[in-house]
C-alpha cells in the first residue's frame, strides 16, 4: 500500500490494517474479567476480547446481547499489555464510538450481540480503531471491506463448539475468490451491483410502503451519504483488489466454533490468518493449559506431532450439533 | 563464489509475510541472488546471512522464540557477527532493558524500551522521519514503543524527541514498521550490512 501524506495522520486506513496485521499468525482469546485476560496474555494470546459473557453463555441466557459493561472492559484494558478489543452491535455506532472513547483497540461488529440496525452495518471508515467484521461468503466479506472493515473473519456458529460453520464460511470465501479471478469484466460489474443491493433494502420497503411498487431507488444517499452508484463503484473497486491480489487485501481470521488446538490447525491449514477463540477456552476443563495448546498448535499448525503433544489429556468444551440445530437459534443469519 | 544470501524472517507471529515481500523485491531491485525463510526452529537459521524479527505481539513472539529455541540461537548468531534487523516488537525482544517483566530482551542492542510509549491504538499514527544515510521515510507507528535511552548504540533517527531507529555495529532497531509501507530503503539498507558482513566472513 503507498502511501499518501495528505491523508489523516491518525485513524489512516493503512494504520488500521497495520494493526490488524500485526496479530497475524496468532490466537485472540474472549475474556470475561481480568484474570482471565492475564492467563490468556501469558499462554501467548495476541489480544484479548472484552466481552461480559461468552458466546457459550449469551446463547444459553438468550435475551438481548449489548455491549459489555465499560467498568469491565476497562478492569480488562488495565490488566493485560496486549491489545484488547471489545464486541459492538450490528450497526450500533454509539456503542462504538463509546468503546472507542474507552480506549478499545479493535472493535468486532459482532452477530455474537443482538443487532441494533435491521439495515446498515457500521460505516467503519468513520472510525479511528480498526473494526473487525463477520462474514460467511465472498459478498459478505466484500461489503464489510468496502464499509471499512480491517480485517474479516469467518462467523461460524458461535458458542457451538462445532467447527463446521467456520470451514463452511472459509470454504465460501475462498472459492468465491477463485471464481472471481476467473470473471472478466462484465461479470465483475454484474457481481458489483448484486454485492451492492443489500444497501437499497431500507428504500425498497419504502418504496413498496408508499407506491406499492420500488421506484425511487436511484440518486439518494442510500448509505452514509453514499449513493447506490458510488456505493457500486467503491465495490468494484474492492472486487478488483481481491481479484489481483487473489486473497481478500485485510487479514482474515477464523471464529465461531473454534473448540480444540486441532481446530485452530485446521482454519490455518485452509488459509486463516489467525484464530479467535471465544468460549473454547474459558469452557474447557483446564482453561490455562487449553490456552497454551491452541497457542502451540495455531502457531505450528504443521506439527502435527506437536499438535498430538499439547492436546494430550485436553478435555475440550461440551459442543452443539448445528445441523439439527433450528434456524433461529442459529447466530450466523444476523448481518448481511 | 558467494553463496546466495539467506535471510530468516522469524515466522510463528506478526507481519511476517509483509518482511519476506520486502526482501524479495529488495533482492530484485539490488539484482542480488537471495533466498528468504520464515525460520520457527532453531536449524531453519543455519547459514542465514541475516535475521528480521518483525512486528507483532513482543509477549507471543518472545514465548515461542525461547520454547522453539530462536531466542538463543539469534542471541549467539547476532554475537557472532550476522546482521539482525527488528521492527517495533522485533526491537523489543532484541534491546537490553525492556521494562516488562513479561519480555526479556536479548541484549544485541544496548537501550532501553518504554513498550506502548504513545498509548493505545486510537493513538497510532504515520508520519516522515528523517533517518541518517537515508532521508526522509514515512515511518508507520502503530502501538509503537520508544527508544527511552539508546546507550552505546548510535541513534539513526527520531521523531520529535523521542528515538526511533538505531543501529549498533550489525544490528538494526526500529520502532516503526517499515514492512508495512512501498518504500524499500530500510530494507536495501539492512541487505547492504548483510552484503558488508558476508563479504567479511567468505575472506574476500
Amino acid at each position: 500500500m503507498s502511501v499518501d501524506m495528505s491523508k489523516l495522520r491518525f485513524g489512516d486506513e493503512l494504520v488500521k490494517r497495520g494493526f490488524a496485521k500485526m496479530t497475524k499468525g496468532g490466537v485472540i482469546m474472549d475474556v470475561t474479567n481480568a484474570d482471565q485476560a492475564r492467563i490468556a496474555e501469558s499462554a501467548g494470546a495476541v489480544a484479548v476480547m472484552a466481552l461480559e459473557r461468552v458466546p457459550a453463555d449469551i446463547r444459553a441466557a438468550g435475551g438481548v446481547a449489548r455491549m459489555a459493561d465499560p467498568e469491565k472492559i476497562k478492569e480488562i484494558l488495565h490488566a493485560v499489555s496486549i491489545p484488547v478489543m471489545a464486541k459492538v452491535r450490528i450497526g450500533h455506532l454509539s456503542e462504538g464510538y463509546v468503546l472507542e472513547a474507552l480506549g478499545v483497540d479493535m472493535l468486532d461488529e459482532s452477530e455474537v450481540l443482538t443487532p441494533a440496525d435491521p439495515y446498515f452495518h457500521l460505516y467503519k471508515k468513520e472510525y479511528k480503531v480498526p473494526v473487525v467484521c463477520g462474514a460467511r461468503t465472498l459478498p459478505e466479506a466484500v461489503r464489510r471491506i468496502f464499509e471499512g472493515a480491517a480485517m474479516i473473519r469467518t462467523k461460524g456458529e458461535a458458542g457451538t463448539g462445532n467447527i463446521v460453520e467456520a470451514v463452511r464460511h472459509i470454504r465460501m470465501v475462498s472459492d468465491g475468490i477463485a471464481v472471481l479471478k476467473q470473471m472478466g469484466q462484465e461479470d465483475l460489474k454484474r457481481a458489483a451491483t448484486q454485492i451492492s443491493s443489500s444497501y437499497v433494502k431500507l428504500r425498497r420497503g419504502v418504496s413498496q410502503d408508499l407506491l406499492g411498487d420500488e421506484n425511487y431507488l436511484s440518486g439518494f444517499e442510500a448509505y452514509y451519504g453514499l449513493s447506490i452508484e458510488k456505493i457500486e463503484t467503491e465495490i468494484m473497486k474492492v472486487l478488483r483488489e481481491v481479484k489481483r491480489l487473489g486473497r481478500l487485501p485485510v487479514v482474515n481470521f477464523a471464529a465461531g466454533g473454534v473448540a480444540t488446538p486441532a481446530d485452530g490447525a485446521l482454519m490455518m491449514k485452509l488459509g486463516s490468518d489467525g484464530v479467535f477463540v471465544g468460549s473454547g477456552i474459558f469452557k474447557s476443563k483446564d482453561p490455562e493449559k487449553m490456552a497454551r495448546a491452541v497457542v502451540e498448535a495455531v502457531e505450528n499448525y504443521e506439527d502435527y506431532k506437536l499438535i498430538g503433544d499439547v492436546s494430550s489429556g485436553l478435555s475440550g468444551m461440551q459442543g452443539l450439533d448445528i445441523e439439527h440445530m433450528p434456524e433461529e437459534m442459529k447466530i450466523q443469519g444476523r448481518g448481511w | 563464489m558467494l553463496l546466495p544470501h539467506k535471510v530468516a524472517v522469524v515466522g510463528f507471529q506478526g507481519d511476517v509475510s509483509e518482511h519476506v515481500t520486502m526482501l524479495k523485491r529488495t533482492f530484485r531491485k539490488l539484482e542480488i541472488d537471495g533466498e528468504v525463510v520464515q525460520a520457527r526452529r532453531a536449524e531453519d537459521l543455519s547459514n542465514a546471512s541475516g535475521i528480521i524479527l518483525p512486528g507483532g505481539e513482543s509477549t507471543t513472539i518472545y514465548k515461542l522464540t525461547k520454547q522453539f529455541g530462536l531466542y538463543d540461537e539469534i542471541r549467539r548468531l547476532a554475537m557472532s557477527g550476522i546482521p539482525v534487523m527488528g521492527t517495533c516488537a522485533g526491537l523489543i525482544l532484541i534491546s537490553r532493558e525492556t521494562n516488562d517483566d513479561r519480555v526479556k530482551g536479548m541484549g544485541l542492542l544496548d537501550i532501553e524500551i518504554e513498550r506502548n510509549a504513545y498509548g493505545r491504538q486510537i493513538d497510532s499514527f504515520i508520519e516522515y522521519i528523517d533517518i541518517i544515510g537515508i532521508g526522509m521515510f514515512p515511518a508507520v507507528f502503530i502501538r509503537a514503543p520508544v527508544i527511552s535511552n539508546p546507550g552505546a548504540a548510535k541513534v539513526m533517527a527520531k521523531r520529535k524527541t523521542e528515538v526511533v531507529m538505531v543501529r549498533q555495529d550489525n544490528i538494526i532497531g526500529l520502532t516503526f514498521h517499515p514492512e508495512l509501507t512501498d518504500d524499500t530503503r530500510i530494507h536495501e539498507y539492512f541487505i547492504s550490512i548483510v552484503e558488508g558482513e558476508r563479504y567479511i566472513s567468505t575472506g574476500r
